[in-house]
């Protein structure tokens, strides 16, 4: 049908193209203003990158030359062999997985008590509140790496530490996701106990919680997806895990290892990511009934 | 006024006894969860060599820790002991500032690329599923691995430096975002879509004037929020020698030069927010524009 109207269309339109321009001038009219100020964003950032390759010392020959030296580690990369350590990687796999469950379970048994005290709902003093979320962000932004070299000096090299250093920074980041969710949580249930002459725990024990367990359970989930992937970079400072191996087998250029290594963490994250998905669905279509 | 009337014993009865089995079914699955989580849990600590023991004994460890890098600063000498305190700040300014340049230039090299790639990957407009196929797999691909690895790696082919890093925050950053592109492109509208098709316009023309306005300040958005990651980011490439301020941290850590982490800590911490702060204004700004329109 497309094919034989759409020529017919375009001709009338363009023999008619004046009676157009007359009739529709607002449609014609070149946004001048518009135009330039995306220009002027567009140069504002594109400039800044500019400057930055500078300022980062970017040279052409070296990304040429390193180009070439990454083709011929991916050309090494290429069967992938475990090298006959396939048992020692997969224990390794097994602590990473341990660290990440460990770690998100931990930051989210913390994180529960105190993200009620960040929501606005539950707390309603301001500054009692803004204390408890300014100390979550600081927790949050210290990365995951850095919690693990601090912990490392406390309990020792290993992957106890890893997990501690996961819990640290998953608390941060959950006290603040939980708050928000409770603070979005349907209001009438919590009013309706209060109407009935509960008291405020009983508030939040039958008005809240049954509410956002759904919504907190979901992202725990989400959360323990994204920390297999960290779980298995907490090793480059001694932290436990798979990251470990990685790092030592590509300081010695090992690259079939590497690419086993990786391709194993692939393998896991997309099975960890699926299992978590259904999951996720199960819990969430449990509180959509 | 209606009368409340009671109703017969026997489906009272059958009431009290359908609550009960909801109820008894409900705390069987609880128990269920709870030993399955429970076993999980013992295989975990089993595997993440979990020592009680050792964090209660040096639990004190991690306390007197936070007290050492504590600085000293008395009220009466607090100028000099702030100097002192901050004694290479000069040096740590200019490495925050190149942690923030490799932060942003990751982030517009990455988001350059998840553009792209974006369109290709998205269902509604691409119709051959061989090459949405291979754009989403590089993209998990690009996801999947930690930044960090992809520098360790670069690190060896291109030499050390913030360049690796920047190279290495692009990466992630395209496989990040453009999943997350390609799944706004994939919710929009498709009325101009079929419009502009209508009219006989190119592919490349129906994204720039049917797709693009849609998603423009979506993209943004998320373009933004990955900005505040990577600056987190940034932060640690210096511990596999890729520029920014993580190496002088590290050394400072590793060397247990106290007041110095305490410092460069306090420094990145206010960076995260302030950058925290900003994007966020930035993003209520661009989600107040559309949904003003």
């Amino acid at each position: 049908m497309t094919e034989r109207t759409r020529p017919s269309l375009r001709r009338t339109a363009l023999a008619d193209l004046d009676a157009l321009r007359a009739r529709h001038p607002g449609q014609f009219r070149t946004d001048w203003a518009g135009r330039l100020r995306v220009a002027a964003v567009l140069a504002g950032l594109f400039g800044l990158a500019a400057y930055g390759m500078w300022a980062l010392d970017f040279s052409l020959g070296r990304i040429v030359h390193g180009l070439g030296r990454l083709g011929g580690f991916a050309l090494e990369m290429l069967p992938p062999s475990a090298g006959g350590r396939f048992g020692v990687f997969l224990q390794a796999l097994g602590e990473t997985l341990g660290i990440a469950f460990l770690g998100t379970l931990t930051a989210a048994v913390f994180a529960f008590p105190v993200a009620f005290l960040a929501a606005r709902n539950v707390v309603p003093n301001p500054f009692a509140r803004f204390a408890v979320r300014r100390g979550l962000d600081v927790v949050r932004s210290v990365d995951v790496l850095i919690w693990a070299l601090i912990w490392i000096n406390v309990v020792g090299l290993g992957p106890f530490a890893g997990a501690l250093a996961i819990a640290c920074s998953d608390f941060g980041a959950f006290g603040k996701l939980f708050s928000e969710a409770i603070e979005t949580c349907d209001r009438r249930p919590a009013e309706g106990i209060a109407a009935a002459g509960g008291s405020s725990l009983h508030r939040i024990r039958f008005g809240l919680i049954p509410g956002v367990l759904p919504v907190l359970a979901s992202q725990v989930l989400y959360f323990f997806e994204s920390n297999t992937r960290s779980a298995t970079i907490i090793g480059i400072v001694g932290a436990g895990g798979i990251g470990q191996y990685l790092t030592e087998l590509i300081r010695v250029l090992e690259l079939k290892q590497v690419a086993f290594l990786v391709l194993m963490i692939l393998v896991t994250v997309a099975a960890i990511d699926w299992i978590s998905g259904r999951l996720r669905r199960a819990v969430i279509g449990g509180a959509g009934r | 006024m209606r009368r409340l009337t009671l109703l017969p014993p026997q489906r009272a009865a059958a009431l009290v006894g359908q609550y009960a089995a909801e109820r008894a079914s409900a705390r069987r699955r609880l128990l269920v969860t709870a030993a399955v989580m429970a076993v999980l849990l013992g295989l975990a600590s089993y595997a993440a060599e979990v020592r009680p023991f050792v964090l209660a004994a040096n639990i004190g460890k991690f306390t007197a820790y936070l007290r050492e890098i504590m600085p000293v600063l008395r009220p009466s000498h607090l100028g000099t002991d702030l100097a002192e305190w901050y004694w290479a700040l000069p040096r740590w300014l200019s490495l925050l500032g190149e942690t923030l340049l490799m932060a942003y230039l990751g982030t517009l090299l990455g988001a350059v690329g998840g553009f792209v790639l974006c369109f290709v990957a998205a269902g509604n407009l691409v119709k051959s599923a061989a090459l949405r196929f291979v754009a989403k797999r590089f993209l998990e691909v690009c996801r999947t691995v930690p930044e960090i690895v992809f520098a360790l790696i670069f690190v060896i082919a291109f030499g050390l430096g913030p360049m690796v890093g920047v190279l290495a925050l692009a990466i992630h950053t395209t496989g990040a975002l453009g999943k997350l592109f390609s799944e706004v492109v994939e919710n929009i509208d498709m009325k101009p879509v079929e419009g502009l098709t209508g009219t006989g316009a190119s592919w490349v023309g129906t994204v720039r004037f049917a797709v693009l306005p849609q998603v423009l300040s979506n993209f943004a958005s998320y373009a933004l929020l990955r900005f505040e990651i990577n600056v987190r980011g940034a932060g640690v490439m210096g511990f596999v020698g890729a520029g920014g301020i993580g190496q002088e941290l590290l050394i400072a850590i590793r060397n247990f030069y106290y007041s110095d982490v305490s410092a460069i800590l306090l420094m990145i911490v206010l960076t995260v927010f302030a950058i925290d702060f900003g994007t966020e204004r930035l993003r209520h700004h661009l989600i107040g524009a559309e949904g003003g329109r």
